[in-house]
């Protein structure tokens, strides 16, 4: 327990001196631009007219209630949804010609664990999009899946086969298949579901460690709480767009409310 | 004729070995196949699309007025491929779910595939008779350029798998990753589809619409119970399938009167319970196995760390206790303490018991250790 807190101790640390690089420089580089985004399922609008630029370099979360449409948003943008209007562009084109600058990772429970196959190739999974058609995956390949799952912690496992992984060592795989693609934007869709306090808290130096190395990572987070311990950018969400900026700035009980609908107070723990 | 007789005449008999051969080769596909089916959850797919395809093999004999197989089996692959994209259509365009679509298009094409025969059968035409063979197969009517037709389709299918692969299993794991990678997800998910749809329409002449799917699933379900690796499932499924065409084959040929298309089936089924029980990884026997091991070393342990909880509250940690004390568990106790006596962790002197030294080590052992796992 000691060294948890510890660990949490440096992180808060961390979160003072971190600022937006780009925001230094005087001209801000957005990573991600998003206007007019509408997404429907059916008649039902779950995204409506969403503007949203994430600049360069930021570790944001995308807070809102459920069904506020922050996994489709996220989904939208990587094209898996097809929206009803609006276009989104990563530094500056559309997704599809910028994939390899694009790294996502989808809810645990959106695939089935059963699958027969090992942790060390569901990382290599990640290598697939720069290899392209037919052309299988080599020593190459292998040894950055091998970095990868180092990276997480993983490497013991690499041979389990993974149904047999906890559901935070399953998190943690996928978070390695996504550090294979070596992009410059990662898109994370509730990395902390379900995980216990030591995975959730390798995970966030691995996010902190992103962003030092001047990647943006965008993350659908649940936990209000750590929202200003973890991240330096928050979009709040709930169908529209109801704020983005620095968490500093906007954080506040006035926009949890007009997100959540409800009298919301910040407790933030510090 | 006996099984014996069987194996000694299928390598000189011309329509024996045809026949083996195309069950073979033919279980040894839609076992390759299968795998993704079952993988994809797509496990009543088969089944649908083998109803499907029977208002083609009819509406291929209204137009043509012939009884050529490779013809029907086109008609068979058109109704079929038609069946399979209106169920994705269905599912994709409204809210009903795949089963409901799956059930919707099975019975609608099976049941205009049924009208179908029976207008045909009322017909004046003396070539109409056998048609409805292909309801539940006819082994028998294979020829040669049959067989070659399978084994063409299989080796196409091979080849497509292994230039695929990476991207098949791509898909089958994940669809929307697939997606992000820039992979054209609808490209792979019709190579997949179409090539169950081949396989399907392939088996139709021998096994016929109504059991078509159990070929599908049953060497997949089966050879999945045996491995982790996706390689080794779809291998081990295609030779449980090209067995289960041998096998079946033989026993209906050494018998009279057994049509050989359910005998494959039951033999299919047969490895599938079989492998459900004895697999050493996922089957039920070993499962059972390692619960009762588990069961005994947990008596095991919690008696022993049950005593030294109270030898830790004695000076002598040999301090005795009678049964009734140690006995909180379910009436374990004596058959656990005895099978401790004879690891010499506790001694019994009377009616009482009582932990040694080197049971009370291996149970601070015991306990160390577990308390390093949960720190």
């Amino acid at each position: 327990m000691k060294s948890m807190d510890n660990i949490k101790n440096t992180n808060s640390k961390d979160e003072t001196t971190a600022s937006i690089s780009a925001n230094e420089a005087g001209a801000v580089v957005m990573a991600v631009k998003v206007d007019d985004l509408t997404v429907a399922y059916n008649y039902k609008p779950v995204l409506w007219d969403i503007d949203l630029e994430i600049p360069e370099g930021v570790l944001m979360a995308i807070v809102g209630p459920n069904g506020a449409g922050k996994s489709t948003l996220i989904k939208a943008i990587l094209g898996i949804l097809k929206p009803i209007a609006g276009s989104v562009s990563i530094y500056g084109k559309p997704y599809h010609k910028q994939r390899s600058h694009v790294a996502y990772v989808p809810q645990k429970g959106s695939v089935d664990w059963d699958f027969p196959t090992v942790a060390l190739d569901v990382v290599m999974m990640g290598t697939y999009g720069s290899l392209g058609w037919i052309k299988r995956p080599g020593v190459k390949e292998k040894k950055a899946a091998l970095e990868a799952l180092e990276k997480v912690g993983m490497l013991p496992f690499k041979n389990r086969q993974i149904s047999q992984l906890s559901g935070g060592q399953q998190q943690r795989i996928f978070l390695a298949r996504a550090l294979v693609q070596d992009a410059s934007i990662y898109f994370m869709d509730e990395p902390f579901q379900g995980v216990d306090a030591t995975t959730e808290i390798a995970i966030i130096n691995i996010l902190k460690e992103l962003r030092k190395a001047g990647k943006t990572v965008v993350v659908v987070h649940h936990d209000l709480q750590t929202v200003p311990e973890y991240f330096d950018w928050v979009t709040f969400l709930n169908v529209k767009k109801i704020a983005t900026g620095p968490v500093k700035d906007i954080f506040n009980d006035d926009n949890l409310t007009k997100t959540y609908g409800i009298n919301y107070k910040v407790s933030v723990q510090k | 004729m006996n099984l014996q007789d069987y194996f000694s005449l299928v390598f000189s008999d011309y329509t024996l070995r045809t026949i083996t051969f195309g069950t073979a080769i033919l279980g040894a596909v839609t076992g390759m196949l299968g795998s993704f089916a079952v993988l994809r959850k797509q496990s009543l797919l088969g089944d649908a699309i083998s109803h499907a395809a029977l208002p083609g093999i009819a509406l291929a004999f209204l137009i043509t007025g012939a009884k050529d197989t490779n013809t029907l089996l086109l008609g068979a692959l058109v109704s079929g491929l038609v069946g399979t994209f209106w169920i994705r259509g269905i599912v994709t365009k409204t809210h009903l779910k795949s089963d409901t679509a799956l059930g919707l298009i099975l019975s609608l094409f099976f049941g205009f595939g049924m009208l179908l025969l029976t207008f045909i059968q009322k017909q004046p035409n003396a070539n109409q008779a056998g048609l409805d063979k292909y309801l539940f197969g006819q082994a028998a009517t294979l020829v040669e350029s049959d067989v070659w037709l399978m084994a063409i389709v299989t080796g196409i299918c091979l080849i497509v798998m292994l230039l695929f692969w990476k991207e098949f299993k791509l898909l089958l794991f994940d669809p929307d990753y697939t997606k992000t990678l820039g992979f054209n997800t609808k490209f792979i998910d019709i190579l997949i589809t179409t090539f169950i749809v081949l396989a399907i329409v392939l088996g139709l002449q021998t096994v016929g619409v109504v059991l078509m799917s159990a070929m599908l699933l049953a060497p997949a379900a089966a050879a999945r119970q045996w491995t982790n690796s996706l390689g080794t499932m779809v291998f081990l499924a295609a030779i449980f399938g090209a067995f289960s065409g041998v096998f079946g084959t033989a026993i209906s040929a050494s018998q009279d009167n057994l049509s050989t298309g359910p005998v494959i089936v039951i033999v299919a089924s047969v490895f599938v319970i079989f492998s459900f029980v004895f697999s050493p990884g996922r089957g039920l026997l070993f499962r059972q196995i390692r619960f009762i091991k588990n069961r005994r070393d947990l008596e095991f342990q919690k008696t022993l760390a049950f005593m030294y909880h109270i030898a830790e509250t004695h000076e002598d940690i040999s301090h005795p206790h009678t049964i009734k004390i140690l006995n909180n568990f379910q009436g374990f106790t004596r058959k656990t303490l005895q099978k401790l006596a004879d690891k010499n962790y506790v001694t019994l002197d009377g009616a009482m018991w009582s932990l040694t030294e080197e049971g009370f080590e291996t149970a601070a052992n015991l306990y160390n250790q577990n308390f390093k796992k949960h720190e």
